[in-house]
This record gives structure tokens, C-alpha cells and sequence, in this order.
């Protein structure tokens, strides 16, 4: 009886794993460890637009809907106002988004984590008060006033991660009470004069409106987005070569030269545009700087991987070895870090720390521009290119709007909108990823 | 089938407060041997298994590695000696794809910088001398079937080369076809010369893949017998403990009397 139970489970077993595998279709190597069933990717260009359909389909959507939204953005606005699209506008465009996008970075790796930082706003403004009182009040050297400042801001968000991940607040309290209490002591650093002007030199020239990379040679734009296209085309091709070697799937060279050919296309058009303009700003360099390194450390480093890993869940991460703490609050330390960056970008702006830097809604586009661009609210899923992408839309939004003069009442209006928009496509986006099997 | 077993449980005993979880229990479980350990709910089955995976550190009795007596107190000095323990959650990251998860924590590094394609390599040989089938070891765990997730727990805990692997209820909550591509599985681990302690409450998994069928009954042992050679009636009144009965009982004295 018993016996015979046992052979009928081990016969039922056979036909599967003797089912062949002989898909022609098959790309090489990939013949190992297949699944019949598999809808298998055909080869070449063909099978990237197939694919790329199915993704679509499946609720993967990319940066497909920020690159729609641009386009709309872009058209509304300039049939409203033929300006729009001009060169000085772009650069224009190009200039304030680095600094909300700063704060987007750290933003993005709390969001992947799955949680929320409210302070970064209130952080950024203290930042720039900070700096004006080291280097006016006390006379400071400004680089060593800019890493004081960056290494308080540091201090700042471990302190948020510290509450949330030992002592077990919410996040969300958390880092709304920093909110609320760093915007108190700017205030009060600040005291009844209410504005700090700061002498145009040092960092502050550097992240001003009037500081070029290259001293606005035409070459210099040119040399950036040459160096961005021939890393992208060389990183593939090795990539590509070591995974030939290695016997594992592989980017076929179309694919590579259709990226190579995107990014060089978007890369050398804004940069004529920029030349068109004035030149390229050192803030934007900087920005995109940081969003190359910023990417690296989370795709490719062990740390990166582990944020994606406590973002996905926290007892598997606990269960691999991974110091679940310690990675919370330096996440935390991270967007604390970059929000005292973004205030330095700030204080660039105007050349001083007012009353109301970091105030108003900017934690609101902070947040809006990372989930626009496509970072989860959910964790464990974005990349934080979004805060590229998502700075791109509000910032748009907001110089449209204000070329258009329309008030702040309807500006605000319009983001709360857009936010929402976002979150909504996020939301929607996951739930037919679940429906596809794939969330 | 080596004569020392790889890990050998002599006399365990552990106590929570006042409850006595195991009392003197003997295990051993040799390279290539598949040991089923089956028990009725609380029969101290997953408390057995904590106190080899380092969970819960012994009170009394021996532990002995390769012939050797041990000291296992915390889960890092189980996997220092090669035991490797696939739990029922089996805590795979949702986001992360196969290759990631199989990885989590121990990824390759090749200049500082994380080697995806020869961990991409090792993963797909792993899976395939495994016969194991994914529809790609690219695609997040979230896209994967209950079965296709256990199996990619379980080759997830053989990355790190163990000797022993222990797995707690693998099959349940699976269907027919999973269930079966588990057991496979199981068999290859043994074809391997890994040494598999194996819990699970579904008799005909156990009779199919298990050489020997350990029977825990409230923390003690109550036989241990060779699948081959035992009914699943034995086992099953070994569990239940319908073998303490008045039946028995006057079957033993008879014995005793006959001497």
C-alpha cells in the first residue's frame, strides 16, 4: 500500500524532467535551466521590442510615463507661452532643478527602504542658515564651512535613523517632528534679522547662477556628454564581452548601440541647447556627478544591495547576515546628508539664507520628483535616476507656470495634482504588476 | 554510507522555563543520507532542528560534528561548521531577482564592485546540476511560483557548501507538481552526499525520498527505523504513540514471561 504510493509520486516526477529543452529560439547559452512553459525572448532587435510590449503590459512601466508627462508638459506650455522651449528657459530649467534634486536623492534611497523622510526640507533650509552664520558670524573659511555643514546634516539624518531604527519611533513621526524642530532652530539661528546675505566666493560662487562648467567654453558641454555616451557604450561592451566569455545571457549589440544612440542623441542635444544658452551650470554638473555615483553604490556595491534587500524584506535581510539597524540609520544619515547638500544649493541661488529656504513646498516636490520619476513608494523598487526624471517634470512645471505668472495658490494646486498623479500610477503600476505576476 | 555520522545528537536536552522541549534525544545523520525527523505537532520536531541550526543553544547532552564534540550557541557557528537551514518562511527578498537572492549576503565582489556575471554563472550551474526550473534567474522572486521559490531557498543554502541541510517542512502548502520538484530535489541533495534532515507531517514524502524516519513523540525519541523495511502504519503508531498501548503492553509482558 504504503509502497506503492511512494513510485506513483517518483513516476509523475519523469515526464518533467525528461521534457526537452530544444527551443530554437533559445538565445545561446541560455539553453540551461529552462522552463518549457517559458515564453522565451527571441533574438535581437525583434525581441527587444517584444519584449519591451510585454513589460508594458505586465505594469513595468518605467520612465515611460515621465517621459509622456514631459512631452505634454512641453507641448501644453509652449503653445501657452512660445518661450517655453527656448534655450534660456531649458537652461533655466536645468539650473533650479539641481537643487530640489539633491534632496530627491536622499529621498530615494529612504523611499526604497520603504519608508518616508519629512524632514528634508526643514534640513536643507537649517543647512544654509548654518553655513551663513559659519562663514558671516564667525568668518569661516567656506569649504570647511560646506563640510561642517554637509557632516551636520549627516549627524541629523543618523539621529532620525537612530530614533526609527533602535528605538522603534515611525519614521513618519520621526522625521516629522524633525520637521517641525529644524525649522525651529533655523528660525531661531537666523533670530530677528531674518536673512544672512553670503559673500558670492567659494562654494557658493560655485553652485551660483553665474558659475559655469569650463567657464562657459562651447567645448566644455560637448566633453561631458561625450565622456556620459562613451562610458555607457564602453561599460556595455564589456559587459557584454565578460558575459560572452562567461557563457551567461548577453545584451545583443543592437540593443547596446540603440541605448549608446538614445543617450547620445538626448546627451549632445541638450548640450547644444545649453551652449545656445550660456553654457553648462556647475550645480547641474554636480548633480549629474552625484546621480552617476549614487547609482554605482546602489546597483553595484554590496551596500546598494543591501538597502534593495531590507526594502524587499526585513526578515530576509535579518536572516542573511544583514545588519538591519545599521543600515536604516545610515540610509537615514544618506538623505539627511543630501538634504544638507541641497540646502547648500539653495543658498547658491540666492547668495543668502532667508527665513523661508526649505520651506513651502519644496519637501513636496522633493518627494513628488521621486516618485514621479518612478521610485516605489512601497520599497525595494526605483533607481535614482528618478530623481533626475521627476526634478525634470516639476521643474518644468514650475518655470512654465511661472513664465505663465500664474499664482502661487495655482501652482501649488497643480503639483499637489501632479504628486497625487504620480502616486496613483505607482499604485495602479503595482497592481498590475501583481495581476502579471510580477509584484 | 561513510561509518561516522556528519552530525551526531547525543543525550540533547532542552528546557524552556518549565517545560522540558527534548529529553535525551539521539540523532545521526551521515553524508548522504536523507533523514526524515516526523512527529505530532509540539513533539519538539522544529525545537530539535533550532538547537542543531543554533537558534537555541543544548542544556545538556553532546553535539558532535564528524566524530567530534562541538559547541553550536548562536546561528553563525552552525553555518561556520557547514549546516545550512532552509525554514518554512523561507525569507527570500521579493525584489530582488534569483541570482540576488541566492547571493543575499555573501555577494562576489570583483574590485570592490559586485561580480553579477559570474555569480549569474555559478547561479545557472547551480540551478542546472540541480535540474532545477526557473523561468530565468533574472526575474525578481515575486514572479515565481510557491515550488520555484522553495527550490530556489533551498539551492540558496547550498551556496555556501554545506555538509548538512536541514529542511522544515518543505513541501507544505505546495501542490502535487511542486511537491514533486521538491522531492526531487531532495533526492539530488543526497545524490550530492549531503547529509538532509528533512520535517515534514506528509508520510508519503517522507516514504519516498527518506532513507531513515526519526520519530520525536512530547521531546523524546520514539524509534527510529529504515524506511525501507518499516510500514507507514509503524511509523504512524510510533507517532501517535498508539504503540503504548494495552495491546503492546500485555505483548511485551508476554515476552518477558516467556524468558
Amino acid at each position: 500500500m504504503s509502497d506503492t504510493s511512494g513510485t506513483v509520486k517518483k513516476d509523475a516526477v519523469e515526464p518533467t524532467a525528461a521534457a526537452p529543452v530544444d527551443d530554437p529560439t533559445a538565445a545561446a547559452g541560455a539553453a540551461t535551466a529552462l522552463d518549457p512553459r517559458l515564453l522565451i525572448r527571441e533574438e535581437g532587435f525583434k525581441g527587444y521590442i517584444t519584449e519591451f510590449k510585454r513589460k508594458v503590459k505586465g505594469g513595468e512601466l518605467g520612465s515611460l510615463p515621465v517621459v509622456a508627462g514631459l512631452i505634454v508638459i512641453g507641448v501644453i506650455f509652449q503653445l501657452q507661452n512660445s518661450r517655453f522651449l527656448s534655450a534660456d528657459n531649458l537652461s533655466n530649467i536645468s539650473y533650479y532643478l539641481s537643487a530640489t534634486g539633491m534632496l530627491a536623492i536622499g529621498l530615494v534611497f529612504v523611499l526604497l527602504l520603504g519608508e518616508i523622510d519629512l524632514s528634508v526640507g526643514s534640513v536643507s533650509g537649517l543647512a544654509s542658515t548654518l553655513f551663513a552664520v559659519f562663514v558671516v558670524n564667525h568668518g569661516m573659511e567656506g569649504w570647511l564651512a560646506l563640510i561642517l555643514t554637509i557632516v551636520t546634516g549627516v549627524g541629523i539624518g543618523a539621529l532620525h535613523g537612530f530614533f526609527f531604527a533602535r528605538i522603534g519611533v515611525p519614521a513618519f513621526v520621526v522625521t516629522l517632528a524633525g520637521f517641525l524642530g529644524w525649522n525651529g532652530l533655523m528660525l531661531w539661528l537666523l533670530g530677528s534679522s531674518g536673512t544672512i546675505n553670503i559673500p558670492d566666493s567659494g562654494p557658493v560662487h560655485l553652485l551660483g547662477q553665474s558659475s559655469f562648467f569650463m567657464d562657459q567654453s562651447i567645448v566644455g558641454a560637448y566633453i561631458l556628454a561625450a565622456l556620459g555616451v562613451a562610458s555607457l557604450a564602453y561599460g556595455s561592451l564589456v559587459d557584454q564581452r565578460r558575459r560572452k566569455a562567461a557563457g551567461v545571457p548577453f545584451r545583443p549589440t543592437s540593443e547596446i548601440a540603440l541605448r549608446v544612440g538614445l543617450l547620445a542623441v538626448a546627451a549632445f542635444v541638450t548640450a547644444a541647447v545649453l551652449n545656445s544658452a550660456a553654457g553648462v551650470s556647475n550645480s547641474l554638473v554636480i548633480f549629474l556627478a552625484s546621480l552617476v555615483i549614487v547609482d554605482f553604490v546602489l546597483r553595484r556595491t554590496p551596500y546598494g544591495r543591501k538597502v534593495f534587500a531590507v526594502g524587499g524584506g526585513i526578515e530576509a535581510a535579518r536572516r542573511a547576515g544583514i545588519n538591519v539597524s545599521m543600515i536604516r540609520i545610515t540610509v537615514f544619515a544618506i538623505s539627511g546628508g543630501f538634504a544638507a547638500v541641497g540646502g547648500m544649493f539653495f543658498a547658491g541661488q540666492t547668495q543668502s539664507a532667508t527665513l523661508n529656504a526649505g520651506g513651502g513646498n519644496t519637501l513636496m516636490l522633493a518627494i513628488a520628483a521621486a516618485v514621479i520619476g518612478g521610485t516605489s513608494l512601497f520599497g525595494g523598487r526605483g533607481t535614482v535616476w528618478s530623481a533626475l526624471l521627476g526634478m525634470l517634470v516639476i521643474q518644468s512645471i514650475q518655470t512654465g507656470l511661472d513664465l505663465l505668472n500664474m499664482n502661487t495658490s495655482i501652482q501649488y494646486m497643480i503639483t499637489g495634482g501632479v504628486l497625487l498623479g504620480a502616486v496613483v500610477i505607482d499604485s495602479v503600476s503595482r497592481k498590475s504588476q501583481k495581476a502579471a505576476g510580477r509584484g | 554510507m561513510s561509518a561516522t555520522p556528519v552530525l551526531a545528537l547525543r543525550g540533547v536536552s532542552k528546557r524552556f522555563g518549565a517545560v522540558q522541549a527534548l529529553t535525551d534525544v539521539e540523532l545521526e545523520v551521515h553524508a548522504g543520507e536523507v533523514v526524515a525527523l516526523v512527529g505530532d505537532n509540539g513533539a519538539g520536531k522544529s525545537t530539535l532542528v533550532k538547537t542543531i541550526a543554533g537558534v537555541h543553544p543544548i542544556d545538556e547532552g553532546v553535539i558532535e560534528w564528524e566524530g567530534n564534540p562541538v559547541s553550536i550557541n548562536k546561528p553563525h557557528d552552525a553555518q561556520g561548521l557547514g549546516v545550512a537551514t532552509v525554514y518554512q518562511d523561507l525569507a527570500l527578498c521579493d525584489n530582488l531577482d534569483v541570482v540576488g537572492n541566492l547571493y543575499l549576503g555573501r555577494e562576489l565582489l570583483r574590485r570592490g564592485v559586485i561580480d553579477e556575471v559570474t555569480m549569474e554563472k555559478n547561479s545557472r550551474e547551480l540551478l542546472s546540476t540541480l535540474s532545477i526550473r526557473i523561468p530565468s534567474v533574472r526575474i525578481p522572486i515575486a514572479s515565481l511560483s510557491g515550488g520555484q521559490r522553495q527550490v530556489v531557498a533551498i539551492a540558496r543554502a547550498l551556496i555556501g557548501d554545506p555538509k548538512v541541510v536541514i529542511l522544515d517542512e518543505p513541501t507544505a502548502a505546495l501542490g502535487v507538481e511542486q511537491t514533486a520538484q521538491v522531492l526531487d530535489l531532495v533526492e539530488r541533495l543526497r545524490e550530492r552526499n549531503l547529509g538532509v534532515i528533512l520535517i515534514s507531517h506528509n508520510m508519503a514524502d517522507v516514504k519516498a525520498v527518506a532513507d531513515t524516519v526519526n520519530v520525536l513523540r512530547l521531546g523524546k525519541n520514539n524509534g527510529s527505523f529504515p524506511v525501507k523495511d518499516t510500514s507507514q502504519e509503524t511509523i504512524i503508531a510510533a507517532i501517535t504513540g498508539a504503540t503504548d498501548n494495552a495491546v503492546t503492553r500485555r505483548a511485551v509482558r508476554s515476552t518477558e514471561a516467556a524468558k
